[in-house]
């Protein structure tokens, strides 16, 4: 059984329980343990690219940090907590100057450089688990079922630093949707913001953006849409007026290994 | 112009805004373009003049989601996203200039709206 260290984010504690709980039932059938740090802090959502920010970067150097002294690689499931972690591992392996006042700030025993390798939970899937490996357990598959994939924006950009998949015609959900018995929707906006966090500030640019992902997705035939990202989830289901359900990825993992009742729809 | 502005901008941004060749690709991809009065390749040429106080009393620089669409598009490799980022930490670093504030969010809420919006907003909005 592989260990990593699992870390869940602010919003799978408490809007996305779902994306956490069949996270956590899955890797556990999959032969994966997931330990999660016993304190650890909200990633704050966005990586803030300015060199001159650095506080707004501790967070995540915790997180990176403590999966370095457990000895395991970092896992997370939310696209936000992923981008921020994965571009705070970078900048803090590279940047020599940021890395230092970082340093400063935590007064480890030992400095942080960049030691954690980071996964996504797809990423961990594809290439600790194994697609195949996921096929030969899956149990309901999900037969006939047309399913889009949503990417966003934070799942894969930028794709120098995320490393995960081709930016502009990515594969990798699209084979996790074929491991567990769907048929991949392919559609333009799928790599498309869906306006994220500007639904605080400008409802109306939501609308559009979500609605333009959404009316695309059914453009080519989809009969759900899947997404890791709990904000894109929202957007896509309370932002766009489509009627097509949105599901985070787990939780069609979870159906598809026998783990949960059937959604019926 | 402003210089100290400007040399702050390019600083914490890290940006070399003399590689941009002005295609205007940053802002064709742009899933924001319609709703900015400045435009991505305009926060990068207006950098380089100088004019940094317009994109700071512009709305524009909280029109940006941060979707890195410009950073992974740009074929020169400028990253403008990164431009609008310091620009906007520019204007809301200044005394009282928070564009966001914690007695507006119950009215913004409602039953499904996840934490992670309301953490990247005052990320994005506030200092």
């Amino acid at each position: 059984m592989k260990t990593f260290t699992y870390y869940p984010g602010c919003t799978l504690r408490t809007k996305a329980k779902d994306l956490d709980a069949y996270a956590r039932s899955c890797a556990e059938a999959l032969g994966i343990a997931l330990e999660e740090p016993a304190d650890w802090q909200c990633c704050g959502g966005a990586y803030t690219t300015a060199k001159d920010e650095i506080a707004t970067k501790l967070s995540a150097v915790r997180t990176l940090n403590a999966a370095k002294q457990a000895g395991n690689p970092l896992v997370t499931v939310c696209s936000a907590c992923h981008n921020v972690i994965k571009q705070t591992n970078y900048d803090i392996s590279r940047d020599e100057d940021m890395a230092q006042k970082v340093n400063n700030y935590l007064k480890l025993d030992e400095a942080y450089t960049g030691e954690t390798t980071v996964y996504h939970y797809l990423e961990m899937l594809r290439d600790v688990v194994g697609f195949d490996n996921i096929k030969s357990k899956v149990t309901k598959p999900l037969k006939g079922k047309k399913i889009a994939a949503y990417y966003g924006c934070l799942l894969l950009r930028p794709a120098k630093i995320l490393a995960m998949d081709n930016p502009e015609n990515p594969t990798i959900m699209e084979d996790f949707i074929k491991a567990i018995g769907g048929t991949p929707v392919i559609y333009a906006q799928r790599n498309e913001c869906c306006g994220g966090y500007i639904t605080m500030e400008d409802k109306a640019q939501a609308v559009k953006r979500s609605s333009a992902v959404m009316n695309s997705a059914a453009d080519m035939g989809a009969d759900m849409v899947i997404t890791a990202c709990p904000l894109c989830l929202y957007n896509l289901k309370k932002n766009s007026g489509s009627q097509i359900p949105v599901y985070y990825f787990t939780e069609l993992l979870a159906e598809a290994l026998g783990l949960k009742e059937d959604t019926n729809e | 112009m402003n210089k100290n502005l400007k040399e702050q901008v390019l600083r914490s941004s890290g940006v070399n805004v003399l590689k941009c060749m002005r295609c205007g690709k940053c802002s064709g991809t742009c899933p924001s373009y319609d709703e900015m009065e400045y435009h991505p390749h305009q926060f990068v040429y207006m950098v380089e003049k100088g004019d940094i106080d317009t994109l700071m009393n512009s709305n524009s620089v909280y029109k940006c989601l941060t979707c890195f669409a410009c950073v992974e598009r740009c074929p020169r490799g400028v990253e403008p996203a990164k431009v609008v980022e310091a620009v906007r930490l520019a204007a809301v670093r200044q005394q009282g200039s928070n564009h966001l504030s914690p007695v507006q969010i119950p009215d913004m809420l409602d039953e499904d709206l996840p934490q992670q919006a309301i953490v990247t907003a005052f990320r994005k909005y506030a200092k």
